[in-house]
């Protein structure tokens, strides 16, 4: 229609297409945490606790109790408030904690490393174990073993976690005497390992405390065995259906003919194309275990973000409740963004339109 | 010709004939599935525990027995399941506690299918701007974690089984709005639509009186399909102490009372936790079958 030959013509639409996709992204992810916060904003005005009463105490005087009313902004329309409370939110704000008397961002600091810990360990777990299961469902499909897999599955998407949790105690811990009891580490080790990075694995490694470690090992295990479980269930499942799809494509017909060993087949041919879908599995496992651990960590008295929400929970500590929230519900949607990016960064279809600028 | 042949037939004679037929078809597809059968026979055993429940339970789900002979006992003839530490039968709880569990999972759905068809089928069927607008907050809710979202939820509006039911079907619609969506943009072009248009019927009545009978079917599957997720979503809030309050027998307010005499009094957290197992078991393995009957594109 133009002038312009019509590769380059062909180019200037691949990068607007490319950019157009980065800007909507980074629109959606803004418009999403905006909506996270308008979600916890709503909330901290559904309950029915005065919030001034609950900064001065009831003993405040009429004056103190107005200053601090108009000082909180609530005489200014709610539009404003949220304005405000955004605000307050993005330059690091969280407002204290009425349980600890700290301010809820450094409280989360601390109970951040300890759910880390334990959800990279337990994501191991699920994606070393899920993974192969999977693949080994898919090729014996319909066999004995795709069906014990399957109820395998099945009853771990079923099971009540934090039963699991107090069972596994009750077995492992109580009666057989296999692992370590609630809590990260015991006392004894507790101030031989100095926190650098707050992940007690990693920490006691780094500064040769194998007594600690092993300590900190037998502590983690029960309860990262059984959220890695949970997301277990999940991975070998979707693995078994993307490698059930990719084994039924041509290509590994064309590479049967030729002679190419079964074995090699399915892990080289059909598990690289399985591969893409499988990370955003494995992102999107890693944000769910988020949710898990804040059962998990109640069980096993483990001292990270699932418990301070429950901690504050009972004792109604609204601005622990909703920073926790809003914690977990941003790490949630970073994973979902970065599973999103890893899916196109690694199918070589996206990829080559990429080089192709 | 015989019922079974009627409602095999290759020709149908009417419409109901063709309805029945292919109902026939897929329950004969689904006695197939011998997993699938266990999973109906648990929901069906459920729902008539929990009708029969006054029947079924030897004794009173909230008054204990001898607070100085009854307490703790271990399962025996007369307390199967044992008792707990006020000295009340775990059996008739876990009995009494089937009517919660499947109240809550009808009340959420009751409350979840609507909402989600409602947005699900203005967003598809509208399109533009409402759809762009009501799609963001139903993605921004998918964003949260569900029991976080609920947690916060009935931190704010107060502990309590109803409050726990509100909050869970909040956070269960979007997935149903994306799936009535999804079904409502294939309908939405169609000629009997555009008939209807014609016809001069409104927005509303079309939406109501047309797509969203055609939404049900799949949506319905979908709620199935997550009951699951509610039953143990709402047992996690009753564990936490934010469901269901004491003395109601709600099977994860059982599991925290009895957290305390774990280690040797076991059963008082372990029966009532083998009954959400069973149930929400259930629940899955017939979502599943269903899933393989009605769906297939996924059977293959």
């Amino acid at each position: 229609m133009t002038g312009l030959p019509l590769r380059s013509r062909w180019r200037d639409s691949a990068i607007s297409s490319i950019s157009w996709k980065i800007i909507s992204l980074l629109v959606t992810v803004a418009v999403t945490f905006l909506g996270l916060l308008f979600i916890t904003f709503m909330i901290s005005r559904l309950i029915p606790v005065d919030p001034v009463l609950a900064a001065v105490g009831d003993r405040a005087s009429k004056s103190t109790y107005d200053k601090m009313y108009l000082e909180m902004g609530l005489d200014k329309p709610l539009w404003q408030q949220f304005l405000l409370y955004v605000q307050s939110i993005l330059s690091g704000n969280l407002g204290n904690s009425f349980l600890s008397k700290r301010p809820v961002v450094e409280d989360l600091r601390r109970a951040f490393p300890a759910t880390l810990e334990l959800a990279t360990v337990s994501i191991i777990i699920g994606t070393v174990l899920g993974i192969p299961l999977g693949i080994l469902s898919a090729v014996k499909s319909g066999k004995l073993v795709d069906q014990v897999v399957r109820v395998v599955g099945l009853i771990g998407y079923s099971v009540p976690i934090f039963w699991l949790g107090l069972v596994g105690l009750l077995v492992f811990y109580a009666r057989l005497g296999w692992v370590e009891g609630p809590g990260r580490i015991d006392i004894s080790y507790e101030y031989s390992v100095s926190p650098s990075t707050g992940l007690l694995l990693l920490d006691s490694a780094m500064q040769g405390q194998w007594d600690a470690f092993r300590n900190v090992f037998s502590h983690i295990i029960l309860p990262a065995s059984l959220l890695g479980y949970y997301s277990l269930a999940y991975i070998s499942r979707m693995t078994r259906s993307f490698m059930l799809t990719e084994l039924g494509q041509e290509y590994i017909t064309t590479a049967r003919v030729k002679g190419v060993p079964e074995w090699r087949i399915i892990w080289v041919h059909a598990l690289r194309n399985a591969a893409v879908p499988l990370v955003t599995v494995v992102a999107l496992s890693y944000a769910s275990l988020l949710e898990g651990s804040v059962l998990t960590e109640t069980v096993f008295s483990w001292p990270g973000l699932g418990q301070y929400l429950t901690n504050s929970l009972q004792v109604a500590d609204m601005n622990a409740v909703l920073g926790g929230t809003l914690l977990i519900g941003a790490i949630f949607v970073c994973l979902n963004l970065l599973s999103d990016l890893l899916y196109n960064l690694l199918d070589p279809r996206v990829r080559r339109r990429v080089a192709l600028r | 010709m015989s019922d079974r042949e009627w409602l095999l037939t290759e020709q149908p004679a009417s419409r109901r004939q063709a309805r029945l037929g292919q109902a026939y078809r897929r329950w004969l597809a689904l006695r197939r599935n011998g997993l699938a059968l266990v999973g109906l026979g648990i929901v069906v055993a459920l729902i008539l525990v929990a009708i029969f429940a006054p029947l079924l339970a030897p004794y009173d789900p909230i008054a204990g027995g001898d607070l100085r002979l009854d307490r703790l006992l271990p399962p025996s003839w007369a307390h199967p399941f044992g008792t707990d530490d006020l000295a009340r039968d775990i059996f008739s709880r876990v009995i009494y506690g089937s009517r919660l569990t499947l109240m809550v999972v009808i009340l959420v759905a009751l409350i979840a299918t609507p909402i989600g068809l409602l947005v699900g089928t203005t967003a598809g069927y509208l399109g533009g701007w409402v759809d762009v607008v009501l799609m963001r907050i139903t993605d921004i809710f998918l964003a949260f974690p569900r029991l976080v979202l609920a947690l916060a939820f009935v931190a704010a509006l107060g502990p309590g089984i109803e409050n726990a039911i509100l909050a869970i079907a909040v956070t269960s619609w979007p997935p149903y709005a994306r799936l009535a969506r999804a079904e409502t943009l294939t309908v939405r072009d169609s000629d009997f639509i555009s008939a209807i248009r014609l016809q001069g019927a409104s927005s509303a009545r079309i939406l109501w009186g047309h797509v969203t009978p055609l939404c049900l079917s799949s949506v319905i599957v979908r709620v199935t399909l997550d009951m699951a997720g509610i039953i143990l979503t709402a047992a996690g809030l009753g564990f936490l102490g934010l469901g269901a309050q004491p003395p109601l027998p709600e099977w994860g307010a059982m599991i925290a009372g009895g957290r305390r005499f774990i280690i040797d009094q076991w059963w008082v957290s372990t029966m009532p936790g083998v009954a959400i197992f069973v149930v929400s078991l259930g629940f899955n393995l017939l979502g599943d079958g269903l899933r393989d009957v009605l769906d297939p594109k996924a059977r293959k």
